[in-house]
């Protein structure tokens, strides 16, 4: 397998777009990424999504971006792995150039929930759980997290409070970054009188459902220094898969395709947690992120919140997470999420990150799909 | 834009009906009593009440501050979203039981919650060009909220009448006016249909915010005026926050608003929500006072006024019932009353 770069970044803000549309939103990425590279061609397309079909009856999207972008006859499809669509779609890239069997491959992740009203793209967001048995019975997204965070709290004997600095620090590190959703801070006490959704889970524990697009452009080692003046390296690639419905897993509170999918991550390249320098998990919710901080063995299990508390998830802690305002923050236009913590990982091996740079030369980014049944990990390396 | 010949408000006249129903209860019903509000209350128009009837105490009102005669009114215009017919106008009605008819001129307008205001627009330019020398101008309804929906929190019934005429004998006159339209479908309702339908958050910053900002800024361009130039300020208040944000977006500051606002107690009265406003900012003005009002309607857009009250305020204020004393003849119902008056009960 060769070497697979990504020598190509590009993302619109995260947010409510009223006046641009799916494929307006997913040009603008896609052609930013092959700007930021210098080319104007690429051998493929893969693009996530998750509700396109749904939300603004238009399936086919790989097509229509290739179309819609003017990239001629090539090769593109779209990739759906629910919340972790464009983790995916970086995934279905990273195996097209490491098998050698293409060069410059494409990778956009977009979404447009508010073509929706909000009843309905709720609905639709928990297609990614199973349809028979979780759905139909009545849950919802945030009702399963509100499932996940009380069993937290009864096992562990963690306080609501505990879960503050994952919001704290997810809108604190969005303040610089003017892709964000939100871009202002918000205190404990916020928090802690925040409203709630699916209680204990409250508003401020869950991700904003939003607008937005982000492309990377991949390329073989061997083009990689042609294409950029800093090209990041994919050290690893990992996917793992768990029981769909929640109340299938062994137990619900360990992210077992979170921690297979980073544990072969780190096989991969040869490191251990102890190496990572920042991680970009996937806080859909509060309770998610002290979950993945557990599965990728950087807490043990109930000490997730612990490492958030002891301000270890910050820009100078031992384990920065979020670091351009997470999903909490910078938003979480679903299918186009997994990309963005990608542009977003690779602004700080860069250097790029601003007022936020943590200094580091090896990162990690995970996706997740529903409560957890999918996990994709990438390592990147400057 | 100003009228050839220079006009005001000579009488103004506003109706709330007595029924209030609680947000609480609205939450006690749909939600278990989870959740904020996005208003304490609001009014309920009894069941011999609707646009036509309330319409016509609000111009009653009116010409008993105007002083003058209904046969001399030119036109009666009656803007509303809840027009009792699709086809046969309200504003003959009114204009009937005013003793204005037969030489008038009437039709009924619709623009959502900016009907009131497009028939004072028209009011202004009929007066203004000579064509007659009083034209009444009337923002009412009684909304009809979907059972379950969040706007059932505040739609609500009320509203105001204005009557315009020449400007030495206005209680407010008129220095300038705008309008700002696009084709905006935040929030609409198909003729067949009971309930209307909304876009949730569309209906915030690319309707209501875009289009009263735009408005207002264009006429204080206008004018030359900045928001401490005025006494006071009436947006459309569908809720609390939504004026209470657009106020601050364009400057002004709570106590200017604060006595047109009047969506916290009785909620969301459509085409008669900024008009209504204005009426309670009336009351209380003094001669000099330099008055904005903006209103919106969705579909989209922004009428924006600015007035200047006279010395013929103080001797006109009290000659008919003030928009706070309407505001404060409340009866509180529950929520099974509240269905029952507004007719949401299928009798099979």
């Amino acid at each position: 397998m060769r070497d697979v770069y990504v020598v190509g970044i590009g993302q619109t803000e995260a947010g409510e777009h009223w006046d641009r549309s799916l494929r307006d939103l997913g040009v603008d990425a896609m052609l930013a990424a092959l700007q930021d590279a210098g080319v104007e061609r690429a051998d493929a397309l893969y693009v996530g999504n998750m509700l396109a079909g749904e939300l603004a009856a238009q399936a086919h999207l790989g097509t229509l971006l290739a179309d819609w972008s003017g990239l001629g006859n090539i090769e593109a499809a779209r990739v759906e792995a629910a919340d972790a669509s464009g983790a995916a779609a970086l995934r279905m890239g990273y195996l097209a150039v490491a098998s050698g069997a293409l060069d410059l491959v494409l990778v956009c992740g977009v979404e447009k929930m508010t073509d929706a009203d909000e009843e309905s793209a709720d609905q639709a967001w928990s297609y990614g759980m199973d349809g028979e048995y979780e759905a139909s019975q009545g849950l919802s997204v945030p009702a399963v997290a509100g499932l996940l965070m009380r069993r937290y709290m009864h096992e562990f004997g963690v306080q609501r409070e505990a879960f503050a600095p994952f919001a704290v620090n997810a809108h604190c590190n969005g303040v610089n970054n003017p892709c964000a959703m939100f871009r202002r801070p918000i205190s404990v006490d916020a928090y802690i009188g925040s409203g709630m959704i699916a209680d204990p889970v409250g508003m401020f524990d869950v991700a904003p459902l939003c607008d937005g697009a982000a492309a990377v452009l991949l390329c073989p080692g061997d083009r990689a220094d042609e294409l950029a003046a800093k090209p990041v390296h994919v050290r690893a690639s990992a996917v793992a898969t768990d029981r769909l419905a929640l109340h299938s897993r062994a137990d619900p509170l360990s992210l077992r395709a979170a921690y297979m999918s980073s544990q072969m991550a780190y096989a991969q390249a040869g490191v251990g947690p102890a190496d990572i320098g920042l991680f970009e998990l996937h806080d859909s919710f509060s309770v998610m992120a002290a979950l993945s901080l557990e599965a990728c063995g950087f807490a043990q299990p109930g000490h997730g919140t612990d490492l958030a508390l002891d301000g270890e998830i910050g820009l100078r802690g031992r384990i920065p997470i979020s670091t351009m305002g997470g999903l909490k923050a910078r938003g979480h236009p679903i299918g186009a999420t997994g990309i963005y913590q990608i542009v977003e990982l690779v602004k700080q091996l860069r250097g790029e990150a601003g007022a936020n740079q943590v200094e580091c030369s090896l990162g990690m980014a995970q996706s997740l799909g529903g409560s957890g049944a999918t996990a994709i990990t990438h390592i990147l390396e400057a | 834009m100003k009228p050839a010949r220079d006009v005001g408000i000579v009488g103004y006249g506003a109706y709330v009906p007595r029924y209030r129903l609680p947000a609480t209860e609205v939450s006690r019903v749909w939600t278990g009593g989870y959740g904020g509000v996005p208003v304490q209350e609001k009014s309920v128009p009894g069941l011999d009440e609707d646009t036509v009837t309330m319409s016509i105490e609000a111009a009653r009102n009116a010409l008993a501050r105007g002083g003058i005669a209904a046969d001399r009114l030119g036109a009666v215009w009656v803007g509303s979203e809840s027009h009792p017919y699709a086809v046969k106008p309200t504003s003959t009605i009114v204009a009937e039981a005013l003793g204005a008819t037969p030489e008038v001129s009437a039709a009924d307008w619709e623009f959502a919650c900016k009907a009131g205001t497009e028939a004072l627009q028209a009011a202004i330019a009929y007066v203004g060009s000579g064509m007659v020398d009083y034209a009444l101008a009337v923002g009412m309804d009684t909304a009809q909220g979907r059972p379950g929906d969040a706007l059932e929190y505040t739609t609500a019934a009320g509203g105001a009448a204005y009557i315009v005429g020449s400007a030495d004998q206005s209680v407010a006159r008129l220095e300038a006016s705008y309008s700002f339209v696009t084709d905006t479908p935040d929030f609409f309702r198909r003729a067949h249909q009971h309930y209307p339908e909304h876009g949730g958050r569309f209906t915030g910053e690319p309707a209501y915010f875009k289009h009263t900002v735009s408005a207002v800024q264009a006429l204080l361009d206008e004018l030359g005026y900045g928001p401490k130039d005025f006494a006071a300020a009436v947006f459309h208040q569908p809720n609390t926050k939504f004026p209470q944000r657009v106020a601050k977006m364009l400057g002004f500051s709570e106590d200017q608003i604060r006595t047109g606002l009047l969506s916290p107690h009785v909620g969301n009265t459509y085409a008669g929500s900024s008009l209504l406003g204005l009426t309670a900012v009336l009351d209380e003005a003094r001669p000099g006072d330099r008055v904005l009002l903006a209103s919106f309607g969705s579909g989209a857009g922004s009428d924006a006024f600015s007035f200047v009250v006279t010395d013929l305020i103080a001797e006109r204020q009290g000659l008919a019932p003030s928009t706070q004393s309407y505001v404060a003849r409340r009866k509180p119902i529950d929520y099974a009353l509240y269905a029952r008056y507004r007719k949401k009960l299928i009798m099979h």
